[in-house]
């Protein structure tokens, strides 16, 4: 499947030789460090205007790609386009037109938001007025126009991604690299973020964003890629990933001493695919056509059998059981994950969410365990 | 209010002139910075020259009674120029984890993903690093004044003195960012280990003369050990030297050194800053 092919003549008229129907094209992207292959023939596609979801564990190859799309490797092998260039041939056009923010902010605590922002707009070449200029648009575009006089150590983690978001968008650039923008924030500042980047979208801005949360590629992109070492096994729109995937998933955990085995049973009758049972965790997961349904049948049934359960919640299927949907076996990062965010809120759509027994056990229970600790 | 001001970025790739111009453009901005950095905390700076000065108290003080100045003359005056050139080289030490901090930390691949200079990183760093290292060398001097050390010669020589320190600091800056790119923060954070044996084997503290016979050649052919005696000879502060080649053209070895080191590290410095993309 050749992207190019079909590009070159998208339209013959266009006075930039780039073509304005992706933003980013890959194809056949190899990489390899020692034995290692983290890019192992790696294709993506991301239409113009769209957000793009690259999602897989540590080490699947994520931010290798996006250096790689970013100039700043070079690839043993394949091609990229981005923004209509070479990035091997022409990186200096590329990186006019592209914005990176990495997994750590490039933000100077000394400093304040302002003083940030103007530094980077003068390395940007704009002179000092435009800088200050510039400075106070992006300040007020994403919120920070009351911190810019504060020194940025005593800024939260969600205003310093976004200010970091901000450095990378002193050109308005047309393509935006954003490498695991929310790993280690509060569901709060983690929210922050992805207004921020729903507003860029809305602009035009296309935005590739790595990340290894489910969820995050769930709200935010229209395309979500699935990279397993150094290749994508799947890129699809998030409906209909999810549909491959089973949808929705529903956890009921027992109380101590309940009947596994008869909950089990109900369970069965209500899901769409093959439970997981831990013993150990009293825990009974199974994926589910309609979460709503499931939550109610489940909670009837389980009453009608006597059988107590501690809780009772639809998820979505987790990065660790995504991968083992599609590959077959679990996902095992090459290291621990860089601070996984602790309970992120709920995700939409789950609607079906009742509980029994003990309240007020919060959190943890909607997208149990982000890290994927419940798969394992 | 979005793309109002962003029209500037000029799409032609420059010449050599032009690059050149903007390698300048990036370094003066990543100096200026730098130095905001300093008025912020001017505690840093104080902090850097603190451990020369107490190691100078310390020498000239406890141990200064004690030393021999070859060819007879008061120890602080001998010690002061040889705490200058040890400041001057332990400075690499700064150069090397910074560029180590900036790579990990995504700095570095920040301004590799922007249309920035492929030189300005690099020179900003040595421009911030000569910076800062002509403020500690006056802050040194201005101490050296108030523990006994002095000027014998007039303004002219001593500041001739002054541009053969910062002259070893400049070539060691190249060694410095070489290293800092080649070497993880743990390990750049190790790089003051070797390098402050070998600052002592040198002229600092004592003649070389008065060392046993293979240090004692490598304290004379040491590039500080040429810089140091030079400044001595310079400012007119004792410690004659001890009738060595090297010791006996120290003046011309003092521009020969730091010109080799330039010549070699300032190349591969720069070769592997462009080859992070490999």
């Amino acid at each position: 499947m050749s992207h190019f092919d079909s590009l070159e003549s998208f339209n013959p008229h266009t006075k930039e030789r780039s073509v304005r129907s992706f933003a980013i094209e890959a194809e056949g992207l190899r990489k390899r460090y020692g034995d290692t292959h983290a890019l192992a023939g790696f294709d993506l596609a991301v239409r113009e205007g769209t957000v793009c979801g690259l999602l897989g564990p540590n080490g699947a190859g994520k931010t290798t790609a996006v250096r790689v799309l970013t100039t700043l490797l070079r690839a043993d092998g394949g091609l990229a386009r981005v923004a209509g260039f070479d990035v091997a041939r022409e990186a200096a056009s590329v990186r006019r037109r592209i914005g990176l923010a990495g997994q750590h902010p490039t933000v100077d605590d000394v400093l304040t938001g302002r003083e940030n922002l103007v530094r980077w707009a003068r390395l940007y070449r704009l002179g000092p007025r435009d800088a200050r200029r510039r400075a106070d648009e992006l300040l007020e575009r994403f919120g920070l126009v009351e911190a810019a006089a504060k020194r940025a150590k005593h800024y939260s983690g969600g205003m310093r991604r976004r200010l970091d978001l901000a450095a990378a968008l002193i050109l308005a650039p047309g393509v935006l690299f954003l490498d695991e923008p929310t790993t280690g924030l509060d569901p709060r500042s983690r929210s922050e973020v992805w207004s921020a980047v729903r507003d860029l979208v809305a602009g035009g801005t296309t935005v590739l964003l790595t990340t290894q949360y489910l969820e995050e590629a769930d709200r935010l992109a229209h395309q979500i890629a699935v990279l397993d070492h150094g290749r994508v096994i799947a890129d699809d729109t998030p409906d209909r990933l999810k549909a491959r995937l089973g949808g929705a998933r529903i956890e009921v955990v027992l109380s101590e001493g309940a009947d596994l085995a008869a909950a089990g049973s109900v369970v069965a009758r209500v899901s769409s695919g093959p439970a997981e049972t831990d013993a150990a965790a009293r825990r009974i997961t199974a994926p589910v056509r309609d979460a709503a349904e499931a939550i109610a049948e489940t909670a009837r049934a389980l009453r009608e059998h006597g059988v107590a359960a501690e809780e009772l919640a639809a998820r979505r299927p987790t990065l660790d059981e995504v991968f083992l949907t599609l590959t077959g076996r679990p996902a095992v990062p090459d290291g621990p994950p860089d601070g996984p965010p602790d309970a992120p809120d709920a995700p939409p759509g789950t609607a079906g969410r009742a509980r029994s027994g003990r309240p007020g056990n919060d959190g943890r229970d909607v997208t149990a365990s982000a890290d994927g600790g419940a798969a394992a | 209010m979005t793309a109002t001001t962003i029209s500037k970025a000029p799409e032609s790739s420059p010449g050599r002139a032009g690059r050149l111009r903007h390698a300048v453009a990036d370094a003066w901005v990543l100096t200026g910075w730098e130095l905001l950095h300093w008025r912020r905390n001017p505690g840093a700076v104080l902090g850097a020259v603190a451990f020369p000065l107490i190691m100078a108290v310390m020498f000239g003080f406890v141990f200064g009674s004690a030393m021999n100045v070859p060819g007879g003359g008061d120890y602080r005056e001998f010690l002061m120029p040889g705490m200058f050139g040890q400041t001057m080289a332990m400075g690499v030490v700064t150069t090397v984890s910074v560029m180590a901090i900036s790579a990990t930390r995504g700095l570095t691949d920040r301004y590799r993903s922007m249309p920035m200079s492929a030189l300005g990183p690099v020179a900003g760093r040595a421009c911030a690093d000569m910076v800062s290292s002509a403020i500690e060398l006056t802050l040194m001097m201005a101490c050296g004044l108030l523990i006994g050390w002095r000027v014998h010669n007039g303004p002219g020589p001593a500041l001739a003195a002054a541009g053969l320190l910062l002259l070893l600091r400049f070539s060691l800056i190249w060694v410095g960012v070489w290293l800092g790119l080649r070497l993880s923060p743990e390990a750049a954070t190790t790089a003051w280990m070797p390098m402050f044996p070998l600052t002592m084997l040198a002229s600092t503290f004592v003649s070389p003369a008065q060392l046993p016979a293979p240090l004692r050649v490598i304290a004379e052919w040491n590039p500080l050990s040429a810089t140091v005696t030079a400044c001595r000879e310079l400012f007119g502060n004792p410690g004659s030297p001890g009738g060595s080649w090297p010791a006996a053209h120290a003046l011309e070895l003092a521009l020969a050194w730091p010109l080799l080191i330039t010549a070699i590290f300032l190349p591969l410095a720069v070769r592997r800053y462009r080859r992070l993309d490999r």
